[in-house]
């Protein structure tokens, strides 16, 4: 195992950010954190690269108990969420920077700086200051000068968070590419769900300081454990007990994804409420008996091309799709 | 904001009347110092370089001059050092008490002179059974130049990225290679910002001075208080005046410069 965590509490005053966590991140893993903000997975990051002490519980990197060990001492490296570029140094300054304190001889460690920057395709950049360069720029210095100093565990807070989504979607690909080379762990904080289900081998979902569901994404999609996961991940119609007791005869809560709920010309009749057209689907919200559901057709389908709002339909679920939430 | 015509000539008026009540007294003692009557007859009968000659030429006041200096130089520093703990202890770090040694830190700004000048003196003598010294005046100074150092410090601290420090530690660097390496850099204008003031304040500091010092301790301020009403040493005062405001008023255009640059 790359990272275990056991019993990791931390209380801010009376506000419990992280409640008593266990979690096993394997090596090589591309490990998302997921959750809306405040759910604690920023906190549990930086437990793991020592910025704060746990109240409670360990953490071991590799079998060693680093939970009172100083960042200093541990073989992780962070991109911060605002990159945390040293202002008054150079982009290769930056780069070596860890090296520079390690000891390394200058030559050695201007190699590797270069070679670090070719990676994230910064080369031509060595000599510039961080002010001097663009979002994305930084974001790729920050990463080059994180991976320079080899380490075992690469943390990303957010990393793409501060970037506009054409150069997120673009980032998001290098990323994943740089891991592959790399061969080394990532662990991902992210509140951005698509994010986390492209870039992802596995996923926690934080919430209130606890792991909802952890998965691979399709796990996750299909088969949420709760209301939160089904809710946060994609999106869900979710039936409360006395409402799935009437419509599948299961007295349990249950959820059912929009593109599993049928329009045509069989099943029960309900009013079309809105028609939203998304590109590649359509998204219908329907009244169902009083129950609002959304459902999501191909746009290729010509028949839910049709449908007008206010128009009658008739929906069909099928209670092989359901799924019984916790 | 618009402001009409008569409003700007009045409150041009009003300005200058202000600039003139605080500067024309410092003009006056600059040409009294070139004045070539010896009681300073005004308008004066003629100039001459005779008082700027004898006062450099005066061993006394080349002393006087020697100790304010040095006195300023290491209340300054002892103020950096302290005064730059004291702002990291309380922009990075929670403890209890944490605004009480805020406020106390700034006090001394406040406290009259007269005040922090008798309580040295008593404690420096009475409590603690000390000699007054050249030493007790430093550590008196320090008092109030912590201050401006902490101020200049802590303000610049609040404006750098926390995460700055959090990355060093992150890249291995233990805490004093991140100390030197990335918080002295980001700091390091408002540290000489703040060393000026402090040297510009303790420069021409008389009330603690003359409760703190030892004797034969004669700092520049000491000096023009014992010769102003000597006769004949009028003259001779004012080259000090001059001499006086000029080595506190450069320290404190630079510092004023340096925040204004960093401010950009």
């Amino acid at each position: 195992m790359a990272i275990s965590i056991r019993g990791l509490t931390k209380k801010f005053g009376d506000f419990t950010a992280v409640d008593s966590l266990d979690l096993e991140i394997k090596s090589g893993e591309f490990f998302s954190m997921l959750g809306p903000s405040g759910s604690g997975k920023t906190t549990v990051l930086r437990m793991i690269a020592g910025f704060e002490l746990p109240t409670q519980g360990q953490v071991l990197l590799y079998d060693e108990d680093v939970t009172n060990k100083a960042p200093f001492d541990r073989d992780v490296n962070t991109v911060f969420q605002d990159y945390a570029l040293f202002p008054h140094l150079s982009v290769i300054e930056n780069v070596e920077y860890g090296l520079k304190v390690r000891k390394v001889p200058k030559k050695e460690r201007l190699e590797r700086a270069m070679e670090a920057l070719s990676k994230v395709h910064l080369a031509d950049f060595a000599d510039r200051k961080p002010a001097q360069l663009s979002g994305g720029q930084r974001q790729r210095v920050a990463l080059a000068r994180a991976i320079v100093v080899e380490p075992k565990i690469l943390l990303l807070d957010e990393p793409l968070g501060a970037l506009d989504l054409k150069l997120r979607e673009k980032m998001q690909i290098e990323l994943k590419e740089l891991q592959r080379e790399l061969g080394i762990t990532f662990i991902f904080v992210t509140h951005d769900q698509d994010e986390a289900l492209t870039l992802s081998d596995r996923i926690a979902i934080f919430n209130n300081g606890k792991i909802e569901q952890i998965g691979t994404p399709q796990e996750l999609y299909e088969q949420p454990a709760t209301e939160f996961v089904a809710r946060f991940v994609g999106t869900a119609n979710v039936f409360e007990p006395e409402q799935s007791n009437k419509l599948f005869g299961i007295n349990a809560q249950t959820m059912i994804r929009p593109e599993q709920v049928e329009l045509g010309s069989t099943g029960d009749s309900a009013e079309v409420l809105e028609v939203i057209y998304l590109g590649s689907t359509i998204r219908f919200i329907v009244d169902l008996n009083g129950q609002q559901l959304i459902a999501e057709v191909s746009a290729s389908d010509d028949n839910a091309k049709s449908y007008r709002r206010g128009a009658t339909v008739k929906v069909k679920m099928s209670k092989t799709d359901l799924v019984k939430l916790t | 904001m618009r402001i009409s015509r008569s409003a700007t000539i009045i409150l041009g008026f009003i300005s200058s009347l202000v600039l003139a009540v605080i500067y024309l007294p410092l003009v006056i003692v600059f040409i009294n110092s070139f004045n070539k009557s010896m009681n300073m007859e005004w308008p004066p009968p003629g100039f001459t370089l005779n008082w700027w000659v004898r006062a450099f030429g005066s061993g006394g006041l080349i002393a006087a001059l020697g100790t304010s200096v040095v006195i300023a130089l290491c209340a300054s520093l002892v103020a950096l050092v302290l005064g730059t703990l004291l702002a990291l202890a309380l922009s990075r770090y929670k403890f209890f008490g944490k605004e009480s040694i805020g406020l106390m830190v700034i006090l001394p700004i406040a406290l009259p002179g007269i005040v922090t000048g008798l309580a040295l003196n008593n404690a420096f003598r009475t409590v603690l059974g000390l000699q007054l010294s050249m030493a007790t005046v430093i550590i008196a100074h320090a008092t109030f130049c912590i201050v401006t150092v902490y101020n200049n410090v802590l303000a610049r601290l609040s404006r750098t990225n926390r995460n700055l420090e959090d990355a060093s530690a992150d890249l291995g660097a233990g805490i004093f290679t991140t100390f030197r390496l990335i918080t002295l850099p980001q700091i390091g204008s408002a540290l000489i910002a703040g060393g000026l003031l402090a040297f510009a304040l303790s420069f021409d500091e008389i009330i603690v001075t003359t409760f703190t010092a030892g004797a034969g301790v004669e700092t520049l301020p000491i000096w023009i208080l014992n010769n102003m009403f000597r006769p004949g040493k009028a003259p001779v005062v004012d080259v000090v005046a001059v001499t006086t405001v000029l080595i506190s008023v450069i320290p404190l255009y630079f510092a004023q410069k340096l925040s204004r640059d960093d401010a950009k």
